[in-house]
Order: C-alpha cells, then sequence, then structure tokens
C-alpha cells in the first residue's frame, strides 16, 4: 500500500472526522492545531515530554513474553505490550502528560476532562496535580456511584468532580457536560479529550501522544525476535491504546491488526458497545464516526462490562481503518473477556483491566489456530485492580 | 417561503419602529399534537420568526432547560419525521416564518440527499445548525443550494474580526449573534462587549443581527433590542411554555414588538 498521511488538513479520515462544534469553539480548536503543530516541531517540548514520559510515567514499558500462556494454548507465540504498568496503571496517562504540557505552554492553566470508569479521569487530575493546574472532572452519575473509589482517588490529587446527571449518567452525557464547560471556559480552559474523538486535532493529537505503544513495540520485537510480528490484537472503547498501538504499524502491510469491541451481552442484542460492527455512521461530539443510533439519528446507549468501552461512538481514524479494510474489527463478549482477564490472572500472574481482557479473548482464539513460527502481541492497555469488584460480583452471578 | 421571507419579517417589523423577537420552542415538548396550538399562540402574541428545535439525544450546545424540553419531547415520541408531518399540515395557518434548530446528526441520519427537500417542503424557511460551523458547511452545501432555504450562521465574542466578517457575510435570513460565551440558558448578566460587538456585526452583515443566548426578561429584551435588529429567547421561552404562563410570554413579545 502506499504510505498512510491521515488525516487530511481539514483533520478528515476520509470521510470521517472533521470539526463539528459549536462556534463558541471553533478558534480554540483552531489555535489547539496550530500550537500542536509547534509543539511537535519544538524540540524542547519533546525533550520534556520524553522527560515525564521516562521518569515519571515509567516507560519504556515491557514487551513481555507470555510464555505460560503461550504453553497452555499451544499455538502461536504471544507478547503481552505492558502499558498496564505505566504509572496510575493505563496507557491514558501517555495523552494526558502530553496534552497537560501543551495546556501549559498554551497558557492555559485550567483543565477539564470527562471520565467513564474514572481511568482518564484519574490520569488527568495525576498530571494536573505535576504541573500545577486546575482540574475538573465531569463523570455520569451512575458511573460515580459505580466507581466510588476512583472519584475519591481523583479527588485525592486535588481534582473536583462534577455529577452529571443529564442524559442516562454515563461517559457521553460526561463529554456532553465537559463540552459545555469548556465553551463556558475555552478562553483559560484546555478540554483534555480521553480517547482519539472529538474535533480535529483531538484525534490525530491523542493518536501521536499514544503512538509510543506501538513505536516501542517496533524495537522491541525486533531486538528479541528479529522480525515484525504477524498479527497485534487491542481493545476498542473510543480506540486510543488500540491506534496508538496500531499507527506505527499500518504501512507494514504483512502486520495483520485487529481491533476488539465489546460485545457486551452480544451484538445481536441490544446491550453492546460493538459500533464497528453494528452501527452507521453519524455526527457526534464533534466527529464523523461510527455510532450507535437508532432511526431517528438519536444517539442509543452503549453497554459492556467493561466502562472503558462503554462508548456509543468510535473514533474516526478506526472509522477510517475499518472502511479501507486495513484493520479488522471483532467483537468479544462481556463472558468471554471474564474468562480471559481468569486465564490471564492464573497462568501469568497478571490481572488485566476487563479492556484489556477483551483483547486477551481475542489474542486466544487467533493462537489456537497458530503455529509456533507465529507472533501475536497484544495491547494490554491497563491493570485489572480497578475492575475487582466488577469481576467478583460478575462470577458471583454465575454461581 | 425561503430566506427572503426571513429578512423581510424582520425588516419590515424595524421599518414600523419595532424590533424583531425571535421565540424559539421545542417540538414535541409536551407532544407533537399541541405543536400547533404553540405556533399559533405564538403567531397571534406578534412573534416576527419562530425558532423551532428538533429535539436531540445529546444537545452539547443547550443549557438545561432545553436539555430536559428535549428529554420530554424525545420521551413523547417526537422526531424529524414527526415534526415536518405536523409542519406540513399547518402550511396554511402559519403566516411566520420558520426556522428549525437542529443538530447535524438526525438530518444526516434522515438522508442529506433528502432532507432540504423534505424541509422546504413542510414549509420551513431557514436552518440553524449549532454543531455545523462555517467550516463543514461543504457537507450539506450542494443539497441545500437545492432549495431556497436559509443557512443561518451563528457569531460568537470568541471569533476573531477576520472570522466574524466571513460569517456575517456568509449568513441567510438573519445573523445570530450569541450574547454569551457558553450554551442556551438564562443569564444575569449580560456581557457588556455585546453593544459593541452587534454595531461590528451590522457592519459586515446585509442581513439583520439578532442576539440570542441567556436572554430572559421583559428589561433585558427592550435593553438589547435597542442596539440590534432584534432578540431571540430561548430557555426562557421553554421554561414559561413548560409553565403555562402564556401571560409572561406576551410580555417578552411586546417588549420587542409595539
Amino acid at each position: 500500500m502506499t504510505t498512510y498521511t491521515q488525516p487530511d488538513l481539514n483533520g478528515q479520515f476520509g470521510q470521517f472526522g472533521g470539526r463539528f462544534v459549536p462556534e463558541t469553539l471553533m478558534q480554540s480548536v483552531i489555535d489547539l492545531e496550530q500550537a500542536y503543530r509547534d509543539a511537535k516541531e519544538d524540540p524542547d517540548f519533546q525533550k520534556e515530554l520524553n522527560h515525564y514520559l521516562k521518569d515519571y510515567v515509567g516507560r519504556e514499558t515491557p514487551l513481555y513474553y507470555a510464555e505460560n500462556l503461550t504453553k497452555k494454548i499451544g499455538g502461536s507465540k504471544i507478547y503481552l505490550k505492558r502499558e498496564d504498568l505505566n504509572h496510575t496503571g493505563a496507557h491514558k496517562i501517555n495523552n494526558t502528560i502530553g496534552q497537560a504540557l501543551l495546556a501549559v505552554k498554551m497558557g492555559k492553566r485550567k483543565i477539564v476532562a470527562e471520565t467513564g470508569a474514572g481511568q482518564h479521569g484519574v490520569a488527568t487530575a495525576t498530571v494536573c496535580a505535576l504541573l500545577n493546574l486546575e482540574c475538573v472532572i465531569f463523570m455520569g452519575k451512575e458511573d460515580i456511584r459505580r466507581q466510588e473509589l476512583n472519584v475519591f482517588r481523583m479527588e485525592l490529587l486535588g481534582a473536583k468532580v462534577e455529577s452529571v446527571s443529564q442524559g442516562s449518567g454515563t461517559l457521553k452525557d460526561a463529554v456532553n457536560e465537559a463540552m459545555r464547560y469548556w465553551v463556558a471556559n475555552v478562553e483559560d480552559t484546555h478540554y483534555i479529550i480521553g480517547s482519539v474523538l472529538g474535533p480535529h486535532p483531538f484525534p490525530e493529537m491523542v493518536r501521536d501522544f499514544q503512538s509510543v505503544i506501538g513505536t516501542e513495540t517496533k524495537k522491541q520485537i525486533i531486538e528479541k525476535e528479529g522480525r515484525l510480528p504477524d498479527e497485534i490484537i487491542a481493545c476498542i472503547g473510543g480506540g486510543s491504546n488500540a491506534i496508538g498501538m496500531f499507527y506505527p504499524f499500518i504501512n507494514e502491510s504483512d502486520v495483520k491488526l485487529t481491533g476488539v469491541e465489546a460485545a457486551g451481552s452480544g451484538v445481536h442484542t441490544n446491550k453492546h458497545a460493538a459500533t464497528l460492527t453494528a452501527g452507521e455512521v453519524g455526527i457526534l461530539h464533534g466527529s464523523m464516526m461510527y455510532l450507535l443510533q437508532n432511526e431517528d439519528g438519536q444517539i442509543q446507549e452503549a453497554h459492556s462490562i467493561s466502562a472503558g468501552l462503554d462508548y456509543p461512538g468510535v473514533g474516526p481514524e478506526h472509522s477510517y481503518l475499518h472502511e479501507i479494510k486495513r484493520v479488522k474489527y471483532e467483537s468479544i463478549t462481556d463472558d468471554e473477556a471474564l474468562e480471559a482477564l481468569q486465564l490471564l490472572s492464573k497462568t501469568e500472574g497478571i490481572i488485566p483491566a476487563l479492556e484489556s481482557a477483551h483483547a486477551v479473548s481475542e489474542a486466544v482464539k487467533k493462537a489456537k489456530n497458530g503455529s509456533a513460527e507465529d507472533i501475536i502481541v497484544i495491547c494490554l492497555s491497563g491493570r485489572g485492580d480497578k475492575d475487582v469488584n466488577t469481576v467478583k460480583a460478575a462470577l458471583e452471578d454465575e454461581k | 417561503m425561503g430566506k427572503t421571507d426571513i429578512k423581510h419579517a424582520i425588516e419590515q417589523i424595524n421599518e414600523q419602529g419595532s424590533k424583531a423577537f425571535v421565540p424559539y420552542i421545542m417540538a414535541g415538548d409536551p407532544s407533537i399534537e399541541e405543536l400547533k396550538d404553540q405556533l399559533i399562540f405564538l403567531q397571534e402574541s406578534g412573534a416576527t420568526v419562530i425558532e423551532l428545535g428538533i429535539p436531540f439525544s445529546d444537545p452539547a450546545a443547550d443549557g438545561p432547560v432545553i436539555q430536559e424540553a428535549g428529554k420530554r419531547a424525545l420521551k413523547n415520541g417526537a422526531s424529524l419525521h414527526k415534526v415536518l408531518e405536523a409542519l406540513t399540515s399547518l402550511k396554511d395557518v402559519l403566516t411566520v416564518p420558520i426556522v428549525l434548530m437542529t443538530y447535524i446528526n438526525p438530518m444526516y441520519k434522515y438522508g442529506l440527499n433528502k432532507v432540504f427537500t423534505d424541509i422546504e417542503q413542510a414549509g420551513v424557511s431557514g436552518l440553524i445548525i449549532p454543531d455545523l460551523p462555517y467550516e463543514q458547511n461543504s457537507l450539506i452545501s450542494q443539497y441545500i443550494s437545492q432549495t431556497d432555504l436559509a443557512l443561518i450562521q451563528l457569531v460568537t465574542l470568541t471569533s476573531p474580526e477576520s472570522r466574524i466578517k466571513t460569517l456575517a457575510e456568509a449568513s441567510e435570513g438573519f445573523l445570530y449573534a450569541v450574547s454569551v460565551t457558553g450554551t442556551t440558558g438564562e443569564r444575569a448578566n449580560i456581557s457588556d462587549k455585546l453593544e459593541n460587538f452587534i454595531k461590528r456585526l451590522k457592519n459586515y452583515s446585509s442581513v439583520p443581527v439578532l442576539a440570542g443566548f441567556g436572554i430572559s426578561t421583559p428589561e433585558q429584551v427592550k435593553e438589547i433590542s435597542s442596539f440590534s435588529d432584534g432578540v431571540i429567547v430561548g430557555s426562557k421561552i421553554v421554561d414559561l411554555q413548560f409553565k403555562k404562563q402564556q401571560k409572561d410570554i406576551e410580555k417578552l413579545i411586546h417588549a420587542a414588538v409595539k
């Protein structure tokens, strides 16, 4: 294939993406794009970012050969990219540290963000504490109830957590409310979006900050195996860990890229978050992308046992990669993810986040059909400590 | 009905020494059946143009009052299809130009190749699409250009001068000056910058300049319409409509329209 150069100058990935925001925000996103372009070319900014990634976040993260799991499955060799070992326990901080440094560079010392399960909220509150920025996090009322401990963590870090009772009180409503807050406070506030979503330049910028995952993986797998992997698998909600892992491999046409959506109770039920598998093209939160919506264009609720995948849209670049068929998108149910979580815990002593367990489950399916010469890399996007209550409740339910 | 009807309705009222008053209501709140009476009441009370909201599940540009109204409308089954059906049946009784305020996704889902002609055939004169900024107009331009619908641009206090000029020149029907930095909803104080802002807009715009967002009292209506061609009142009208305080709606209208 020809060299991949998305997005175009209008912030579009094919027909997807763009800037569908109220006029009040337009100048701000235009200014943000310019500031981001400048930062990308600024060696001092890059030096500072790399310093924090190394000494604060703890990069690079290991690429670990999961020998026990590999032997247990008896097929392809399985590697884990250990994003769970980052500070705060997931890949989210790769993006929040980058955007927070950019906000400081732009002279904005107030940060607003949305969060679903609280992982992005914690990662945002963390970097705000580090850089002494004021921080407001919007979180759905229902999510606050389910993730009490993460709310406390954010508050401990000095953030103000605002409960969102509008709509269904979940992630998409928290995004709406964070956008409303940004509209009203745009002159001194930066919005740190948590995934490859939102108006241009967010999907591109978040991808670039997360690309450290794929860049390290490429170097590490060559060191260990002397070649690129056959397949890379990552879970997808909005899609930031997946795009960060995939992007450095997009031009490597021999590497199969697989994104895993949450099938919840099953894609044929009305309780899932498999946007690319079962959604339609539409426009939400500043971007054209695949969405779960009804026949009148009203956005539907997504469902997944994993709060981080529980979003009714999927990043515009994933929508595009789906359309050009460069990435294959599969889906894994709640039950399959729970099973994979237990398998990895028992074989490797690694409790993955429920989100990442979706990628593990898909990898197990693929590895079974592979041979010892095949190499699969899983993006283990986060650790599972935050999910133990959910897992415990789900397993007790099964009994 | 079309672009020129909106402009003419406003200019005509201005020539009579009054200012334009554009009330906003949410279609389908509380039900589609009541839409007819609501529109006729506003028409008879002297509304210059009526802005009719289409409910959307994720109204990121709206404040709490309009969010709640949208929720009630959706709960009662309102949709773009049903609103257009209702408006079609009211074509003979409505003389006031109607402007639809809708987020882009319900129109996209309806089908861009037919939504504009259907909207026009329902008797609507113009459109306000809060999440379709000027740069994204290319998404709809080839379709909307086949109709006489006005595409009304919003311009805000955060827009720099060059942008203000572009938007003011591009707007059809009227130019919507957003009077506060934020979402729709009532405010105690309207920015002092507003008067100066409106004056700058009037230099660039070939259509009337109306101010909206945050206007909620007859005093504010009087004050802001003294330096603009008229006002748009949303949340307050929605709230009064919900509480069935028709007298207070009339008072607001009459603060602009004599």
